[in-house]
């Protein structure tokens, strides 16, 4: 009886190699997110998205016919814990790929280890750091905050208005749009006649923006801060009865803003990705079967509404997928080469062409002008 | 002029929720020398239930009453479960445990109700009302008017019952309390059902105004806790005092000097006021307490 049951095992174990043999090993996407913790509002949604791609790339036969493996960690929002997640997936899990650092803090925290182990990084994080200078393994996918300034005063320009009163949350995305808006403000023609901040998590900003209504000249309002901040901003502005013209950052791009405001962002614009309103765009845009691709398969597995941030992850495994059927394989350098050769990728951030000197690969075009009417995004030009 | 006023009822408004909180901390401080990091939390269980109710499709007025009842009942739980088993712990260590508190409360509510911000509609009405070109909005009135009522009630409940007589009693001298027939234990448990009450009104007041998620709890328990230390934490009037007084400074910074230094100017005070009057505006000396 012992000694069946050793042969039995033995049997077992040498079937269990065999089979291990047939199959390629799999393709390990190693992912740091932060799917807790403050920022977890924009970790959650990428993981979702890049586990249902995977999911469905294996449905259909995999990469190169290999299966795709997503190891990841949650760095519950502290920079500090990327750099060691993304320690052991070089080292340990010895992942093929990096994607992630939701924050800029936490991708800026992991980039000395991808530089030393020479792996392509795309990161999810909107920092202009991490593009500029140009970094030689990391890309990113997500627009810069400069661009959004520089859309909102395109657009203010084009409605004749040139002097904009500045009011950006103490977040750290409200003060990177801030000193983006104040850079970018000279070269647009644009006079930025107040800078005022609130925090985000203040019950009321009335003081604020009686300051800015005293301001002589201002000719429009501009909110630069994330989620519910804004909402704040905007009931307070309705308060006040503040006739001017309000732009608010692609920060607000979510139903819940509008959902939070509860009527008082009606009218206020936006600069945002085309992911708002897929059904708007015109038929010849290459965006739009993508987004409206990404938002039916996103809804449809009950995820919730589809976000800007859930889109970046969709860019960022199109990208590095597209990158490794061109180099026919996962070779660190050659997909790092090929990354760098996109082209005319149709994201849902927008349409990505790198080069060696830009690794975002996104024009201020990526941004579309969007309006708040009767409670939906409608979308401008 | 119109700006001046602005400022004035933004600072009213704040720190009435600021007085809120920190007559919420001054209240367990009394009964138990505890400073209940939890407070905040309260708070915040008091916006997201009572969003969560009225996004179920209950009347808001049910709603407000249940969210209330719910969260005192939890101050009771928290009581009974986490600080009464440790009564013999030094201060320190039951303060570490509020803080425990605090951090589950708020994974709970993060777990159960989500990350996202919730709003709640006004008492009645958002149609502002303009004074001399300024606004404010009916939700404000609400603010003020229910936390002075509920200073006016905490001061007869303390003065001429005999169970806020007792807290009061525990507050000054447990021993002799105990000795004179007060059910000490009691004490600690009311407290907290008061304190949690307290913060939940605070919470399901400001919550229109302000919105309300489950992280909403941390900046204003730090808040009301800076309110209460201004004022003179254990003294009722004080934690009025010091909510008004830091919604005011926070105000008029933003309006007048630059809103970049508004949470600033509110702890620079703190420290000012510590260093001249360590025990508050209004508070007993502390150390013959600790």
């Amino acid at each position: 009886m012992r000694s069946f049951t050793r042969a039995a095992l033995a049997a077992g174990a040498l079937l269990a190699t065999g089979a291990f043999a047939a199959a390629a090993e799999p393709i390990k996407i190693g992912a740091t997110l932060s799917v807790t913790g403050p920022a977890a509002f924009l970790g959650e949604p990428e993981l979702k998205t890049l586990r249902m791609y995977v999911d469905k790339t294996n449905a259909e036969g995999g990469l190169l016919g290999r299966q795709i493996e997503l190891v990841s960690y949650d760095d519950g929002s502290e920079a500090a814990r990327a750099n060691s997640f993304a320690k052991r997936l070089i080292e340990d899990d010895h992942v093929d790929v990096l994607i992630g650092g939701t924050t800029t803090g936490a991708t800026m925290g992991m980039y000395p280890l991808v530089e030393r182990a020479e792996i392509p990084f795309i990161s999810l994080a909107a920092g202009v750091g991490i593009v500029e200078p140009v970094k030689k393994w990391m890309f990113k996918v997500a627009h810069n905050d400069r661009m959004a300034a520089e859309r909102v005063f395109a657009d203010a320009k084009k409605r004749g208005l040139t002097k904009i009163a500045l009011l950006s949350e103490t977040s750290g995305f409200g003060q990177s749009g801030r000193k983006e808006t104040l850079a970018a403000a000279p070269k647009a023609g644009i006079e930025i006649v107040a800078d005022e901040t609130y925090g985000p998590k203040d019950a009321d900003v009335t003081a604020q923006l009686a300051k800015i209504r005293a301001v002589d000249g201002a000719q429009a309002i501009f909110v630069f801060g994330l989620g519910e901040g804004p909402a704040v901003v905007a009931k307070d502005i309705a308060q006040l009865g503040v006739k001017l013209p309000v732009y608010q950052s692609h920060g607000v791009a979510s139903q819940e803003f509008i959902r939070l405001a509860g009527g008082a962002a009606e009218g206020e614009r936006l600069p945002a990705a085309a992911i708002l309103v897929p059904d708007q765009l015109s038929d010849s845009d290459p965006q739009k079967a993508i987004e409206q691709d990404y938002v039916a398969l996103y809804t449809g597995k009950g995820n919730g509404d589809v976000s800007t941030f859930g889109g970046h992850a969709r860019d960022a495994f199109f990208i590095w997928k597209g990158a490794v059927e061109r180099a026919g394989s996962v070779d660190k350098a050659k997909v790092r080469d090929e990354i760098e050769k996109t082209a005319g990728f149709a994201g849902t951030a927008g349409v990505v062409t790198m080069t060696p000197e830009d690794h975002l690969g996104l024009t201020t075009a990526a941004f579309h002008m969007i309006e708040i009417r009767d409670g939906k995004w409608k979308l401008l030009d | 002029m119109s700006q001046f006023l602005q400022s004035i009822f933004s600072g009213v408004t704040v720190g009435a929720t600021y007085a809120l909180v920190a007559l919420g901390f001054s209240i367990i401080y009394n009964a138990s020398g505890v400073i209940n990091f939890a407070q905040g939390e309260f708070i915040m269980l008091g916006g997201m239930i009572a969003a969560f109710l009225v996004a179920a499709g209950a009347p808001l007025a049910l709603a407000v009453v249940a969210a209330v009842a719910a969260v005192a009942a939890i101050g009771v739980i928290v009581a009974k479960i986490a600080i009464a088993p440790a009564r013999g712990a030094d201060v320190t260590t039951l303060i570490i445990i509020t803080i425990g508190v605090s951090m589950v409360l708020r994974g709970a509510v993060e777990a159960t109700m989500g990350k996202g911000g919730h709003a709640l509609p006004p008492f009645s009405g958002d149609k502002p009302i303009a004074l001399a070109g300024a606004t404010m909005l009916p939700q404000s009135v609400w603010v003020v008017a229910t936390t002075l009522a509920l200073v006016a009630g905490l001061a007869l409940f303390f003065e001429r019952t005999r169970l806020g007589k007792g807290i009061l009693a525990t507050a000054h001298n447990r021993l002799a309390a105990q000795l004179v027939g007060v059910d000490t234990r009691r004490v600690l448990t009311v407290s907290f059902c008061l304190s949690a009450a307290l913060g939940a009104i605070g919470g399901v007041l400001i919550a229109p105004i302000a919105n309300t998620s489950y992280d909403a709890g941390v900046m204003l328990g730090l808040k009301g806790f800076v309110a209460a230390a201004i004022g003179g934490l254990g003294s009722g009037v004080g934690a009025v005092a010091g909510g008004l007084a830091l919604g005011l400074l926070e105000s008029l910074t933003a309006g007048y000097l630059s809103s970049a230094y508004k949470d600033a100017a509110a702890f620079v005070i703190v420290l000012v006021i510590l260093l001249v009057r360590p025990s508050g505006m209004f508070g007993a000396s502390i150390s013959s307490r600790v």
